[in-house]
């Protein structure tokens, strides 16, 4: 297996504040990796500094063999990088359909025209809703939304912030099903920000736990699942 | 529900008391000049006893009118009906635009000028603040940019209006992105106090360049447009229109020439803003203006989409203002003040940020309605205000609110790409 997506040493701070400290996390292609961590830990941070806001200050982002960070964001999401933000973000007063184009910004409309259908085949509901605006969709619909707009791109990696955000346990299943779904048939890379850790380690191949902007463990997700110090710290408790 | 009705007679209440304090002494004591030059208070009542009754029955109908029973609301579809409807209120609009100066009179086609160049300047602005969401509060400072272009072009190298138009709108396009990039990290109050500053900037600049702008004395003289090389006089020489055609000569044609001139400028501003909204430049307008962090996610260069966004706005300010100046032959820094900023972005607010059609009906009733009440000279802008605040409180989201979709896909499932790049539908 060849990495695609590898942090070598990443700090990143906001203003004086230092968020990450020194990550390293390697996604291979084909994988479902995923991060967990408490509130503040540092996971949305670490996405977006993928993304290249904000800029990671030291270290290296290798992204299919390219040093990306000091690359500007929109350059980096050119490489077939996307990311579904934490909070979904969908522009709530475009359609449905303005919103699925607005994720293939800069791409040819005949491709853009063959992975919408596809999105719509994996979100029926999308469809259905297709002239709606977004603002005014369920929450699970927007997240739906959000990872079809996501996916508008073709990505070969997906970077995720928490899909399953205040969603119903049925509503989050299907959504972590039509995830393994994607990676199964289409072989996407999948890097997952989870507060759901029971269901995330059980999905994922791989998992990181994220403890004040440091990784202080790694393991395939079985493994991390049968940690005593795993379960005590984000599976007890309500999940 | 007499609690809410006890509540809005107690707002009613101190919103009148309110209005005493201020008018009490302002407008029911004022002095005048008695024999032998000594100062006396006449005092008013009867006045202040109305502006008060005033302010307590419109602060209490206002109110009950914002607590009556809501209606449950539609489903919101991005589609709505009303779509017909505008389309049809713009054709009907746009035929009477069109025939104006064949039914109008003199000044009738002068204040259809003046509507047009508002209509212009809203489509302009409403680039940036309706479809970018980038409130700029100064956005006459392009205007002025494009009037003086083309008064010190024609003055310094005696070049004519069509020559100069296209180079006002590239000039006001510089200024546009030179403004742009310190504000490229600002949002909202503080976007806004920039723009407005930078307003400021731009006509003390002209007031105190007297060696370039002549100053307060502005810069007179300006030629008239030519309609290809034809002038349009008060004689019937050879060279000019009247001449050319045999007509009588009549000034009243260089009004209805410069009507029409104003009018295809507009309707260009409307054209370029329409196609654009559909182009994928103009959706990331409008996703810019909805979550800029969004956009970053999606790999949009927010940097570019935002400059372009002003650049545009920019462009048809300085056309605007390129046509201000042929028509006035005139311009001094005084026609460039921060009213004009703030009558532009009330004429797009009250539009309803983003509609074409709301912009044009907003300018109709403000300007053309300003005119219309120029004999009570001193009310105006009071009538103008009270009009603001009416509207906003019956109509909170402007006269055409709604956002129609730059795309949709009809009833076929068809999705085809000559659809997408051109959002036919
Ligand atoms: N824009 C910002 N400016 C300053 N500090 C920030 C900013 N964004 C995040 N932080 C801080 O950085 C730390 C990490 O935040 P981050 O959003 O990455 O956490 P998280 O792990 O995603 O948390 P959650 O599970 O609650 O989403 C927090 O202490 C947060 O307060
Ligand atoms: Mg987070």
């Amino acid at each position: 297996m060849s990495a695609l997506l590898e942090l070598q040493g990443v700090t990143a701070f906001y203003g004086a504040i230092q968020a990450l400290k020194g990550i390293d996390l390697t996604v291979n292609e084909g994988e479902i990796v995923t991060l967990i961590g408490a509130n503040g830990a540092g996971k949305s941070t670490l996405m977006m500094t993928i993304c290249g806001t904000p800029r990671a200050r030291d270290g290296r982002i290798v992204y299919d063999g390219v040093d990306i960070h000091a690359m500007p964001t929109h350059e980096i999401m050119r490489r077939r990088i996307a990311q579904s933000p934490e909070g979904r973000r969908i522009f709530a007063r475009m359609s449905v359909y303005e919103n699925l184009l607005m994720g293939a910004y800069g791409r040819e409309p005949a491709e853009a025209t063959e992975t919408m259908a596809q999105v719509f085949t994996m979100f029926p509901r999308l469809q259905e809703r297709r002239d709606q605006r977004g603002g005014t969709l369920s929450g699970g619909e927007q997240q739906m939304l959000a990872i079809g707009r996501a996916l508008m791109s073709r990505p070969r990696l997906l970077l995720l912030d928490e899909p399953s955000l205040g969603l119903a346990p049925l509503v989050s299943k299907a959504i972590f099903a039509a995830i393994k779904e994607l990676n199964r048939t289409t072989g996407l890379t999948v890097l997952l920000v989870e507060q759901n850790a029971i269901q995330a380690l059980k999905l994922a191949h791989r998992g990181y736990v994220l403890v004040n902007g440091a990784i202080t463990m790694q393991g395939s997700g079985a493994e991390l699942l049968a940690r005593p110090e795993i379960r005590a710290a984000y599976l007890e408790g309500g999940h | 529900m007499p609690g809410t009705m006890r509540d809005a007679l107690k707002d009613a209440a101190i919103s009148a008391l309110i209005a005493f304090g201020l008018f009490g002494a302002m407008v029911g004591l004022p002095t005048v000049t008695g024999p032998g030059g000594k100062l006396s208070l006449d005092p008013q009542p009867l006045t202040v006893a109305i502006i008060v009754a005033v302010v307590f029955v419109g602060r209490l109908g206002m109110l009950l009118w914002q607590g009556r029973p809501k209606a449950p609301p539609k489903p919101i579809s991005a589609a709505p009906s009303r779509f017909q409807f505008a389309r049809i209120a713009g054709v009907v609009l746009l035929a009477v635009a069109a025939t104006l100066p064949i039914y109008g009179g003199r000044y009738m086609i002068d204040n259809g000028v003046l509507v047009m160049t508002y209509v212009m300047l809203g489509w302009g602005l409403n680039i940036v603040v309706g479809l970018a969401g980038l409130l700029d509060l100064g956005y006459v400072a392009f205007y002025a940019v494009g009037a003086y272009s083309y008064a010190l072009l024609s003055q310094d190298f005696g070049w004519g209006f069509w020559t100069c138009l296209p180079l006002a709108g590239i000039l006001a396009a510089f200024w546009g992105i030179l403004l742009g990039f310190p504000v490229l990290r600002l949002r909202g109050d503080y976007l806004a106090i920039v723009t407005l500053a930078f307003g400021e900037i731009i006509r003390i600049v002209l007031l105190n360049w007297t060696s370039l702008t002549g100053g307060p004395n502005g810069i007179s003289g300006i030629p008239r447009p030519t309609l290809f090389g034809l002038k349009f006089t008060n004689t019937d020489d050879p060279g000019t229109f009247a001449g050319f055609f045999g007509l009588e000569p009549s000034l009243t044609h260089r009004a209805a020439f410069l009507y029409y001139v104003i009018f295809a400028l507009a309707l260009l501003t409307n054209w370029v803003s329409t196609r654009l909204r559909r182009l994928p430049l103009g959706r990331a307008w409008e996703a810019l203006r909805e979550d800029e962090i969004a956009c970053r996610a999606l790999g949009i260069n927010v940097t570019v989409t935002k400059l372009t966004a002003f650049a545009i706005g920019a462009a048809f300010g300085g056309f605007a203002g390129a046509f201000f100046a042929t028509r006035q032959a005139f311009v001094s820094p005084e026609s460039f003040t921060f009213i004009e900023s703030a009558i532009v972005l009330a004429v797009v607010v009250l539009g309803g940020l983003g509609s074409q059609l709301g912009v044009a009906l907003a300018a109709l009733v403000m300007i053309g309605g300003g005119e219309v009440f120029r004999d009570f000279n001193e009310y105006r802008m009071l009538i103008f205000g009270v009009a603001l605040v009416v509207v906003m409180v019956v109509r909170p989201r402007g006269l055409v609110s709604g956002r129609t979709p730059s795309v949709t896909l009809g009833k076929g499932v068809h999705i085809g790409a000559d659809m997408m790049s051109q959002g036919h539908g």
